[in-house]
């Protein structure tokens, strides 16, 4: 079993958290080869929050992977804190769409499974998970099965697991696409308020402009299959962002540049 | 979902009614007892002589519990390696498809001569019949996980072990233990198929006797102690399953508040 990869080693400061250099990943399928990614060149720095935003199907989720260490990339190089990686990161808290949690375990015990799972000392684990589910709103459902709790908690659990490791790097696919606007809204401030706590670098993957506004320091914009770098934007609104963020003239401003480049707005 | 009092009550006094309702045809109609005996001749049979029932069903319960356990166990065991090795799979997987096409009942005399007379034939007989729903059900419960979690598994640099204990065996359980409710009562039909083929004791054996012998209380009887006899081990399946997945009362009752 290979240990967890240890960080803060080799992280070269000028480099960020993670470089990805020409990326491109091409599918075999059976009308041939798909071009998913392509030329993919980017910079994220180090406790930076970055949101992707595109079309579905524009290789959002590929993206994360390969950063992951999940998939391999067809060519090109990711490198995360100076290493390229080859091989899935143990130093890494993902969130996908689903909350994906195990339904026999209660809550603590997600939240428990990768302090067991990567062997880490679990006295200290278990302070971390319970300090995590306070920040979550969730203490007092720990000892309750996931079917016992809404999609927004579930996933809020979710997100708490993610981190319980301490990870340096925090990928979230669409992780509130599956939640309903409402919910949608409360979470993303939520979000930000645990990752305000101790900031990771974070990638979050959306098809929403409005909320890859709101959580972001940078957007990076995709174009359609294949998958390129369309635009990177810089929101320059203050921390933390609160609901109110929303009728700051600057995020209006940023959300509609946004919208033109991916072609949804011809204003 | 719950049961209430109303619920019982309707059930039990259906089934009264039913027995009141034999009693009197068969005493109205002169239905010589051979035939079809009435519920009060059954019951006295069953009074007179319970230490043979008791016996004979203990016997049986002993053949359809042994076939029933060793099933699973079997199951199980070639589920996982279905699962992890493709050659055994390659193997394995057709041998006992073509096992399960042939019909049980078929193969009884042949398992008579090869284990005899005794309870061994009747235990083969039911683990035979019981053991295919408890592989393929086992082999799906350890295959469809949500592709995400297998990722998270490599995330969290998993070992095989680690991903099968902790996320592909719980993930079985539910598969597992719908199948084991199936094989149990299987177990029951193997059991009682062993016993009419060939030997000298148990209800089965008890039935073929009373069919002779044109005793037909006695064959009464004797199915009654089987019916409580797959009750009994349906129950303890059903037991084992909320004692081992505690959750899925919730799970179920998330399931339907969604639906």
């Amino acid at each position: 079993m290979a240990a967890p990869s240890p960080r803060n080693e080799g992280s070269e400061g000028d480099h960020g958290a993670i470089e990805i250099r020409n990326l491109s990943k091409i599918y075999a399928s059976q009308d041939g080869p798909v071009e998913a990614l392509s030329e993919l060149s980017f910079a994220i720095a180090d406790a930076e929050f970055v949101t992707i935003v595109g079309h579905s199907g524009c290789g959002k989720s590929t993206l994360l992977k390969i950063i992951a260490g999940l998939l391999p990339p067809s060519s090109g190089v990711v490198k995360v804190r100076g290493r390229a990686v080859s091989a899935p990161l143990s130093d890494v808290g993902v969130v996908f769409q689903r909350p994906v949690l195990l339904k026999w375990r209660t809550i603590l015990d997600n939240v428990m499974l990768p302090i067991e799972m990567l062997h880490l000392p679990r006295a200290e684990g278990t302070q971390r998970a319970h300090d995590l589910l306070k920040l979550a709103g969730l203490i007092d459902f720990r000892h309750h099965y996931p079917a016992q709790l809404s999609g927004g908690m579930q996933q809020r659990a979710a997100i708490c697991r993610a981190l319980v490791h301490d990870p340096s790097l925090l990928l979230m696919d669409e992780p509130f696409g599956a939640l309903d606007l409402m919910t949608r809204e409360e979470m993303n401030v939520e979000l930000l308020r645990i990752w305000g706590d101790r900031r990771k670098t974070t990638v979050l993957v959306t098809h929403s402009i409005s909320e890859a506004v709101f959580l972001a320091d940078r957007v990076i914009v995709m174009t359609p299959r294949p998958g390129m770098v369309a635009d990177v934007m810089d929101v320059n609104l203050p921390r933390p962002r609160l609901p109110e963020t929303k009728l700051d003239p600057r995020f209006g401003e940023c959300v509609r540049a946004i919208g033109r480049r991916i072609g949804l707005l011809y204003i | 979902m719950g049961i209430s009092k109303t619920d019982i009550s309707t059930t039990c006094l259906s089934i009264l009614g039913t027995l009141a309702v034999w009693e009197i045809l068969t005493r109205l109609s002169q239905i010589p007892g051979f035939i079809l005996p009435a519920p009060s001749a059954i019951f006295v049979e069953a009074v007179t002589r319970y230490p043979l029932y008791l016996y004979n069903s203990w016997i049986t319960f002993y053949e359809m519990v042994a076939g029933f356990l060793l099933a699973a166990l079997i199951g199980v065991f070639l589920a996982v390696v279905i699962v992890y090795s493709r050659i055994l799979r390659n193997i394995i997987y057709p041998q006992i498809v073509v096992l399960q096409i042939v019909p049980k009942v078929a193969i009884a005399p042949l398992l008579l001569i090869w284990a005899g007379y005794g309870i061994t034939s009747k235990v083969l007989l039911a683990l035979l019949i019981a053991f295919f729903p408890i592989v393929v059900n086992m082999v799906t419960g350890l295959v469809e996980i949500e592709e995400e979690l297998l990722d998270l598994c490599r995330i969290l640099q998993s070992g095989r072990w680690q991903e099968f204990f902790k996320v592909r065996l719980p993930n079985a359980l539910p598969y597992l233990f719908s199948s084991l409710k199936v094989a149990s009562t299987l177990a029951v039909i193997g059991a009682v198929i062993g016993e009419f083929v060939g030997g000298a004791e148990g209800l089965g054996h008890l039935i073929i006797i009373a069919n002779t012998e044109l005793r037909t209380s006695m064959a009464f009887v004797s199915l009654f102690c089987l019916s409580i006899l797959g009750f009994l081990l349906y129950g303890l399946v059903v037991l084992a399953e909320r004692m081992f997945m505690p959750w899925e009362k919730w799970q179920s009752a998330a399931q339907a508040a969604a639906a």
